[in-house]
């Protein structure tokens, strides 16, 4: 799993060219999800949240407008309009065919087998898109900015740097990797803390969540240590 | 090998430029540049010259001109005291796919042909006036592509919004693009867009033309607006 996302909607906000700021912004803005909650009910599961910003175009805007010379120069050297847009990232449902396996048929230049991965998206996330687009362009509307246009730029796994699965956590040793302390079912002195071991992947950012669930298996792992369990 | 091939590709100050360009063109507001895959990603393409061999201090001398034609001197220095014409060969060099490289590549000879045909001397050797003819010419061409592509992404956006939803999921993403397609591949849009990008992200165009500051300390998210150049991004 990772999260899909480089879907939304951008557009144009006017009357406020005798504003600017200072600085540099830390962070955009957060959308949370609200989709297929409080009683919503989609045609896909799950959903997606926002992320987000706005400012004045600078000269990248030069790129896309009329003109060569002096003049153009000066004026690509100002800041322009105020644009407004948002990406969303979407849940990937968990899925069987999503695997990791050996392959068979290719080796690496040491001789030993490489990995094939098969992951893509299906039909739920391919639903979701067209959410994650008119949901914004209608905020944004809403909004009184002008000019929205939405797009899709598409999405293949691991554009989304949130790779999630493979090494999943669960109750039954048949059906998962690790146990609720990320322990390896089949070696104890094993724990695997990374997005590996999510059993779904929900649309918000999981590294904290890695981290937590790090700091939990290494003190969980100190105490066997201690008890000399592992 | 002159200082124009792989020695410059290498010098600390080229890298770091590189690593601004990779940052600022992710940022460009949308417009996916000629080659930006390649500078996103950072690969340096594997290729021998299929396009001919590395461009020289003359090809690099004319690049100058170009680019100090669409960016002069004004009350700020232009592109050609900001080496531009260096910046782009190393862009054209390092991160064009083949393809691109050759129509670059081309468009250097046709703009000079253009040149002796209308003005009976090479790019390099015409007037100030005449060659500005020349760019303004290409530029309303590639301007004239690039806002009919434009209007097609509109279209298509402005219909996708007005689709009634579906009963079951749709089967396949109808993507409207109004962003990322890549843009039309004429030689001038290139030229443009790299000494616009080489210009921007030079140390004249950052602290001169824009105004730089390197650690502003704080953040003022509304303040009146007072007419002066725009913030330059981090370097």
């Amino acid at each position: 799993m990772d999260h899909h996302f480089r879907a939304g909607a951008n557009g144009k906000l006017e009357g406020l060219d005798d504003k600017y700021y200072f600085g540099r912004r830390p962070n955009g803005f957060y959308i949370p999800r609200y989709r297929n909650l409080f009683g919503d009910k989609r045609q896909y599961l799950r959903g997606f949240g926002y992320q987000g910003g706005a400012g004045r175009e600078g000269w990248g805007r030069a790129v896309a407008e009329l003109g060569v010379g002096g003049a153009f120069k000066d004026a690509m050297s100002m800041p322009g309009g105020w644009t407004i847009g948002a990406t969303a990232f979407g849940e990937m449902l968990p899925n069987h065919n999503n695997k990791v396996s050996i392959d068979q048929t290719k080796k690496d230049k040491w001789g030993m087998p490489v990995i094939a991965i098969d992951c893509a998206i299906g039909e739920n996330e391919r639903a979701m898109r067209r959410d994650m687009q008119v949901d914004l362009a209608e905020l944004l509307n809403a909004c009184g900015v002008k000019d929205v246009g939405v797009y899709d730029a598409g999405y293949f796994p691991g554009q989304g740097i949130h790779e999630m699965g493979t090494a999943r956590m669960g109750r039954d040793p048949k059906t998962s990797v690790l146990n609720s302390h990320n322990q390896v079912w089949d070696a104890p002195n094993v724990f695997v803390t990374d997005g590996s071991c999510m059993a779904s992947a929900a649309c918000v950012n999981p590294s904290l969540t890695y981290m937590a669930l790090t700091a939990r298996a290494a003190d969980y792992a100190v105490n066997e240590l201690n008890r000399r369990n592992i | 090998m002159t200082d124009n091939d792989i020695g410059i590709l290498d010098t600390p100050e080229m890298i770091t430029r590189r690593e601004a360009v990779l940052r600022v063109s992710a940022l460009l507001g949308g417009v996916a540049l000629i080659g930006s895959s390649a500078f996103i990603t950072g690969c340096r393409t594997e290729k021998t010259s299929t396009a001919g061999e590395a461009f020289t201090a003359d090809d690099i001398a004319y690049l100058d001109e170009i680019a100090d034609t669409i960016l002069p001197t004004t009350s700020t220095p232009g592109a050609k005291a900001a080496k531009t014409g260096a910046f782009m060969a190393l862009m054209v060099r390092d991160a064009y796919s083949p393809e691109d490289e050759k129509t670059f590549r081309d468009g250097m000879r046709e703009l000079n042909d253009a040149s002796t045909e209308k003005n009976g001397v090479p790019f390099i050797a015409a007037t100030p006036q005449q060659r500005l003819a020349l760019l303004q010419a290409l530029d309303r061409e590639q301007f004239t592509l690039s806002e009919q592509r434009k209007a097609e992404a509109k279209k298509r956006s402005d219909e996708f919004l007005s689709e009634k939803q579906q009963a079951a999921p749709a089967p396949t993403a109808t993507t409207a693009t109004k962003i990322s397609d890549q843009p039309p591949k004429g030689y001038f849009r290139m030229m443009k867009e790299l000494a616009l990008l080489g210009y921007f992200t030079s140390e004249i165009g950052m602290t001169q033309a824009q105004r730089y500051v390197e650690s502003p300390g704080r953040y003022d998210p509304c303040i009146p607006y007072d007419g002066k150049p725009a913030w330059a991004g981090h370097a």
